[in-house]
């Protein structure tokens, strides 16, 4: 028994890597589109402030492109911490939506640091000792407990959108409202454990010390004091395993969606890359039906668009 | 509150899902800011009613009622075939990522609503946020392709009103993509309009007349959306010249197929029959500053537009292969586009991926060439005589979906005094659609225009009138609405016409090369001539 939470976060932690990396395997693996870009692109050197492109540039193709990394690790960094673009376009649901994703990102960081406690045990328990030790005992709770408040406030605000907000009501479906208390009960649980059980993180930090050395040894204590600890990692193990799962594998869909498409202002230069994986796309047979395409799936898309059907010549 | 209209609403029922109540709507600000003095929307007339499929109170693709149920059937079962072609990597390379992308992680937290001029000027009815017709092809596709729990991504029944609503309302949708600009995560409601339009026109053989059989269908055919073949498109440029040199005082002459031109200038057609102003000043400036270009007399090779973009990716592709062509043919250096925001989007980015070797020859927009042309300081321009206020419209496709949004300013600041220039509120990449976007602006049928001056046009127009509202709002103050973009200046003409706007607060409009020849120090003054036409 003292093995489930152990085995729980083993599974869990082996299938959302297997999950998220199928799905960012699909999404690299789609054929490239034709061009969809929208401006500002972020990566525009000198032109992103104002939402210009190399397009402005007479001549463009006998120039050198400016692509900026810092460009896009400008936007992309606040994006991702503060919800940058739904504080702008939407304050009120980011109101909500921010402390839940600002607390998942410290749970996030407070296992991650459990891990590195773990690790920095089997490597030796003197480095546990002073300053690096002093910071994981202080950063682990404030991150865990400031994660949760905020995770929980967030998905009760989200909730209360979802239930409240005619806007959204219609649009809102089942699975979204049970994602939001699926949150909650676990949260919740997680909550209660370090409240009531758990107050300096010891019994957590202790099993994250163990799952990452491989040694499944019992939470201390008995009763309520090992059981809470269990429901939650359990609890938390489930989640880890179900976001990916659902569209909640947004923040993989967002990456492809900025850089793959909102972003992608790739030229097809002659005799580029680009050129050679167009070329091959072009001769897939298509079988699109209507009168001024008859295409039918033999057809390939030079064949349908340099064959123009008869009764469209008349 | 409830909603007056939800998703599941669009498989029930007969007959209109929504009305637009003028009540609802913002008043615009003044002189027009008495909403009881508004021109009424004209009714959808009874014939329309009774033979079309309808949405709201009007009609935009002239859908015919099927004639029995096994017709019904039919078409509903070609619907669902599109929508799994639309999901197949062979048939749908064009846009399978992006597509997937926003149907699979859309949060529905409308945030894209409140970026939407339609859904804002309607009075939010929710039937037009950009959510809405992705989420019943979102339902449908979960539902019926994929089988998915309707537990997980909600219900909706699939029948012939269903199918036939829906792609009424991918045409109710500018596809200006600023609820794509305004998503947290990425997501495209403007592509997902253009999916739907795509299962219809390609698979179901529905689109607009304007853009299919009288648009790229024609334009295939004659080599122009408006008719006009080789021949007469020539004798209309040998018009608009003589008529050029007359008001510039200036010998212009337009060159026609001359190989070895280092351009190759395609217009949108329209200009020369509507805006003949426009080609001319283009053929002044391109002469005066001697740059080597010309005109192609090949099929299509005259016309820039290229309405594909807007419903079809193979009439798209047999239009941009037709204007690639004809460059070739001339062996010219670069394709110019002129004063067309959808042919600046079609032809030098979107084919960009459809156009390889020797067919993948260079494209630029004109703002770059004018602006080379200002720089050059080849033609001396003299902005007192644009001494009036001027307001600059950024088209959509030239704008927000290509960042050129500095060279038309540069242009600006060169031949309008600094003090008369003013900005729209937002400008740039943030702009509003004019209300003609998708090809709304050629889209005229049954009551379809009041429609578009109610509710697709309104935020433009709210725009224009508070960009001038620090000047007297009369005709003997005239004012002008610069618009580089053909499809832009025929909706911003029809709003402005249908306002009176030209008689009741002195708004005019006009392309960007009208102004710089009106300030060319060389012509003779008033080549803008301030006339309605």
């Amino acid at each position: 028994m003292v093995q489930i939470p152990y085995l729980s976060a083993y599974i869990a932690i082996v299938a959302f890597f297997i999950v998220v990396l199928a799905r960012i395997v699909k999404w690299a693996r789609m054929p490239m589109h034709l061009r969809w870009e929208l401006y500002p692109v972020a990566h525009e050197a000198r032109k992103a402030d104002y939402g210009g492109s190399y397009l402005e540039e007479s001549e463009w193709w006998n120039k050198p492109r400016e692509v900026s990394l810092w460009g896009e690790l400008k936007v992309m960094i606040p994006e991702i911490l503060f919800l940058v673009a739904l504080r702008e376009n939407n304050p009120r649901l980011w109101l909500r939506s921010f402390p839940f994703h600002f607390g998942l990102y410290l749970i996030t960081g407070c296992t991650l640091l459990m891990g590195v406690s773990g690790i920095a045990v089997s490597v030796s328990s003197s480095l546990l000792e002073g300053g690096f030790g002093a910071f994981l005992h202080y950063a682990i709770p404030i991150l865990g407990t400031g994660g949760l408040c905020l995770g929980i406030i967030g998905a009760i605000g989200l909730l209360h959108q979802r239930l409240t907000n005619p806007d959204l009501k219609d649009f809102t479906t089942h699975a979204d409202i049970f994602n939001l208390v699926f949150f909650l009960i676990i949260f919740g649980f997680a909550f209660a454990t370090f409240a009531l059980v758990d107050t300096d993180y010891s019994k957590i930090t202790f099993f994250m010390q163990n799952l990452v050395t491989g040694n499944m040894l019992p939470l201390p204590g008995t009763g309520i004091d090992t059981i809470l600890p269990a429901i939650t990692v359990c609890g938390m193990s489930l989640l880890i395993i179900y976001i990916p799962l659902t569209h909640m594998s947004h923040f993989i869909g967002k990456y492809f969606a900025y850089h793959s498409i909102r972003w992608n202002d790739n030229p097809n230069l002659p005799g580029g890359k680009e050129e050679e994986k167009i070329n091959e796309l072009l001769k897939q047979p298509i079988s699109w039906a209507a009168l001024h395409i008859k295409a039918d799936g033999r057809k390939n898309w030079v064949d349908v668009v340099t064959e123009i059907p008869k009764e469209d010549q008349k | 509150m409830k909603n007056p209209v939800e998703i599941e609403d669009m498989s029930k029922g007969e007959g209109p899902l929504v009305h637009i109540r003028p009540e609802d709507q913002i008043p615009l600000p003044p002189p027009f800011d008495k909403i009881e003095e508004e021109p009424p929307l004209k009714p959808l007339s009874e014939g329309a009613a009774k033979n079309y499929e309808c949405l709201d109170d009007t009609v935009a693709v002239s859908i015919p009622k099927p004639e029995s149920k096994e017709e019904e059937e039919r078409l509903v079962n070609l619907f669902l075939s599109g929508l799994r072609k639309l999901f197949n990597e062979k048939d749908n390379w064009t846009f399978l990522q992006p597509l997937l992308i926003s149907l699979e992680h859309c949060a529905k937290c409308q945030t894209c609503s409140d970026g939407c001029p339609i859904f804002e000027e309607s009075g939010r009815n929710s039937l037009y946020r950009p959510t809405f017709r992705s989420e019943v092809l979102r339902r449908i596709y979960f539902k019926y392709i994929k089988k998915s729990s309707k537990w997980v991504h909600g219900d909706i029944d699939l029948n012939w009103k269903t199918v036939s609503r829906l792609i009424e309302l991918a045409y109710r949708c500018n596809l200006c993509r600023r609820c794509a600009q305004t998503c947290p995560i990425g997501v495209d409601n403007g592509l997902l309009a253009r999916e739907i339009r795509k299962i219809a026109s390609q698979e179901m053989g529905i689109a607009a007349d304007e853009l299919h059989k009288n648009g790229s269908v024609l334009q295939t055919k004659v080599g122009s959306s408006t008719g006009m073949n080789s021949l007469v498109v020539k004798d209309n440029i040998e018009f608009i010249d003589e008529d050029t040199s007359e008001k510039t005082g200036i010998q212009v002459e337009t060159p026609w197929d001359k190989e070895g031109a280092d351009i190759l200038l395609i217009h949108n057609a329209g200009e020369i029959l509507a805006w003949p102003e426009n080609p001319g000043a283009f053929a002044y400036l391109f002469n005066a500053a001697g740059l080597s270009w010309t005109l192609s007399s090949d099929l299509a090779a005259y016309d820039a537009i290229n309405y594909g973009v807007w419903y079809d990716d193979i009439q798209f592709s047999r239009v941009a292969l037709l204007h690639a062509q004809a460059a070739k043919k001339l062996k010219v250096k670069k394709i110019v586009l002129g004063e067309c925001g959808h042919a600046h989007k079609a032809l030098i980015v979107i084919a960009d991926k459809v156009l390889t070797g020797d067919l993948n020859i260079p494209r630029e927009s004109s703002m770059t060439v004018l602006q080379g042309i200002v720089r050059s300081g080849r033609i001396k321009f003299d902005k007192s005589r644009n001494d009036f206020p001027v307001t600059l419209h950024d088209p959509c496709n030239m704008v927000r979906l290509m960042g050129i949004v500095a060279p038309q300013r540069e242009i600006i600041r060169a031949v309008v005094p600094g003090e008369r220039f003013r900005e729209m509120t937002p400008h740039g990449v943030h702009n509003y659609c004019c209300g003609g976007g998708s090809g709304f602006a050629i889209m005229s049928g049954h009551n379809f225009a009041d429609w578009r001056h109610h509710l697709s046009g309104r935020r433009k127009f709210r725009q224009i009138l508070d960009a001038f509202q620090d000047e007297p709002m009369d005709k003997d103050h005239p004012k002008y609405v610069c618009t580089p973009c053909s499809n832009c200046k025929g909706q911003i003409r029809d709003i402005i016409k249908y306002y009176d706007a030209w008689e009741k607060a002195g708004i005019y409009y006009g392309g960007l090369v009208e102004l710089m020849v009106n300030a060319a120090a060389d012509t003779k003054p008033g080549y803008i001539d301030w006339e309605w036409h």
